[in-house]
């Protein structure tokens, strides 16, 4: 159990974070969303000890983070960052199995093993796994991190997984994975915080979402509650038509286009000048 | 078990290495008779051999060879693991001004030695350049440390930055002192600054002992935590590895081993750069066989290095700075292009 009081955080006289509330159980997967610079990244660094907040309070299974010790919270928390820069050629073997840093000292257990061979398994890295992590696509190198944190808390039912925009840089079927490895994960007592910007996919696999608006919470509960045409306007600024799929129950939500002229944000393009027929 | 066997190998050639460079020199002394020698002081065997050959090896080769070998673990396993949480392959203890301070030290008590430090250095000898060496390695290092906080925690962008700034600061002053030397002291500098083991005794061997055995001890220790560095310090921080401690220790344990080589050997170049490379290119990345296997990779290359050092032009002994530099840079080059290759 996740509990998030009156969170905030400021850097110099700007406040990033202002009082954030966040309650989470075992088995929910809360989606949060909002427009660039909102403060999503933010609140998941201070959900993860990156950064120290101003004021407010965060307690994981009824304790306080700070209370924790490292390689204990290591247990119970993993977080997968939206930016991952290796620069020495590890086998992705050897990047998943740094997940389980935190249970063995000498030699990896048989259950590290276990751990690490089935989050490959289950990314679709199988073939990849004695590869150099540098020679890898994007995509591949982004589900070889989701690998590790997995691995990180997979014999931990009841941990929590931060995700700082998760699918970001994926194709069409590792953003459905990934969402769906995460929400089955939920079915058995995990916690997900998935910073997400489809809103569609949000709809689809989230419990709740967390609308945040300069730093503040705009609306928090079910999509349904959450998504609706006004709502997503006036936190970013943009048209929509929220449809509610007769199927799924989940809004579905198409944006409506934008439509500009180059030479009014342009002025090195020359405005066209309608001309007149000539009559010779 | 690739690795098992670079371990051998490496043991293997040390050991084959060590026997040439006790029987080579000035005084050639047959190999057979190193080895009896060697098998008599360990009790192995008892054979009276000739006395001058003893006193040779007891005397100039043993201590030199186990100097060589020391130095060469210690800039080794220390370049292993400045790269380690620099997160960078082109970072060596130098970077961080440990060697720039150490000289400045060196150069500095070489010239205030006749002058003002007569009497000091009357008492303390020989020790008073080493001394000064690895109090300005600890200081240097210290400053950039202390530099490369923000909000607490060590930067190490900012290391790199303070060591830079340290390392031109060290230079200059450096400059400074050697431009107003005298032709004697300047002797002594370059000497100094290009490195040699030719002042090995058995005194000043173990006068540096505990303070590169701690670091070649405890170094090996921080192989996992230094796998994790590679995913960035942030996601280290996330597995539990408290980076703040491992940078503070790695530091520290690298300027004991560095202060205390370049105190006794002078700067020797391109060995914390290049050793952990080879060792790379040999067995993988793994920081748990990347820091013992450079220690190791580091004894062989010095004590070799030596060898050719003294060897090249007998009875003349060139500084074995240069021979490493002379050796080091094609092969890292080689490295560079052969990597550039496998990339493309």
């Amino acid at each position: 159990m996740l509990k998030v009081e009156s969170l905030s955080y400021k850097i110099g006289n700007r406040t990033i974070i202002n009082g954030v509330t966040i309650s989470l159980r075992r088995g929910e997967l809360l989606a949060i969303t909002g427009a660039n610079g909102a403060g999503k990244s933010t609140l998941i660094s201070l959900l993860n000890g990156e950064k120290t907040a101003a004021s407010g309070k965060i307690m994981l299974d009824g304790k306080s983070v700070q209370d924790y010790e490292p390689e204990e919270l290591a247990r119970k928390r993993a977080t997968l960052s939206q930016h991952n820069a290796v620069n020495m050629a590890f086998s992705v073997e050897e990047i998943v199995m740094m997940g389980r840093y935190p249970y063995f000292t000498g030699k990896a257990r048989e259950a590290d093993q276990i751990a690490v061979s089935e989050a490959i398994s289950v990314c679709g890295l199988t073939t990849f796994a004695e590869r150099s992590y540098l020679k890898l696509s994007g995509g591949e190198q982004q589900r070889v991190q989701l690998a590790r944190i997995l691995a990180q808390l997979w014999d931990q039912p009841g941990g929590l997984l931060l995700l700082d925009e998760p699918i970001a840089g994926l194709d069409l079927l590792y953003q459905q994975q990934t969402l769906a490895i995460a929400k089955a994960l939920t079915r058995k007592g995990f916690m997900v915080i998935a910073v997400l910007h489809e809103l569609n996919l949000a709809a689809q696999y989230a419990d709740r979402i967390l609308m945040l608006k300069d730093g503040r919470r705009w609306k928090d509960g079910s999509p349904a509650e959450v998504l609706t045409a006004l709502d997503i306007y006036s936190v970013f600024g943009l048209e929509t038509e929220v449809v509610m799929s007769t199927k799924t129950l989940t809004p579905y939500i198409i944006a409506k286009e934008i439509r500009l002229a180059a030479d009014e944000f342009n002025s090195m393009i020359v405005k066209e000048i309608p001309v007149k027929s000539q009559v010779i | 078990m690739k690795r098992k066997f670079i371990y051998i190998f490496l043991i293997l050639s040390l050991l084959v290495s060590i026997c040439f460079s006790l029987a080579m020199g000035a005084m050639e002394i047959p190999i057979k008779e190193v080895l009896l020698i060697l098998g008599t002081k360990l009790g192995i065997c008892s054979q009276v051999s000739e006395p001058q050959y003893e006193t040779v090896l007891n005397l100039v080769r043993l201590p030199r060879v186990a100097l060589g070998l020391l130095v060469g673990a210690a800039l080794g396993i220390s370049g292993a693991a400045i790269q380690g949480i620099f997160r960078n392959p082109l970072a060596e203890p130098g970077l961080i001004g440990i060697s720039a301070g150490a000289s400045l030290m060196a150069v500095l008590v070489i010239v205030l030695e006749v002058t003002v430090l007569s009497t000091l250095s009357s008492i303390v000898g020989y020790y008073l350049v080493a001394m000064g060496a690895f109090l300005g390695a600890a200081v240097s290092a210290a400053l950039v440390y202390h530099l490369s906080k923000s909000e607490g925690r060590p930067n190490v962008a900012t290391m790199l930055l303070a060591g830079i700034a340290i390392n031109a600061l060290c230079g200059a002053l450096t400059g400074l002192i050697t431009a107003n030397a005298d032709e004697q002291q300047l002797r002594t500098i370059t000497f100094w600054m290009l490195g040699s083991l030719a002042g090995a005794t058995w005194q000043t061997l173990f006068s540096v002992l505990p303070f590169i055995l701690i670091p070649l001890a405890l170094l090996p220790g921080q192989g996992r935590k230094l796998n994790a560095f590679v995913l960035g310090e942030k996601q280290a921080d996330q597995l539990g590895m408290r980076t703040s401690r491992v940078k503070l220790r790695v530091v520290i344990l690298c300027t004991m081993a560095v202060g205390a080589s370049v105190a006794v050997s002078g700067i020797i170049g391109f060995v914390g750069l290049l050793v952990p490379h080879m060792v790379r290119l040999l067995g993988g990345v793994d920081n748990r066989y990347v820091l013992p296997a450079s220690a190791l990779m580091g004894a062989l290359v010095l004590c070799l290095s030596d060898l050719l050092a003294r060897m090249l032009t007998a009875p003349m002994e060139q500084p074995i700075g240069v021979i490493t530099a002379l050796i080091g840079s094609p092969v890292f080059l080689y490295i560079l292009i052969k990597d550039k290759n496998a990339k493309s």
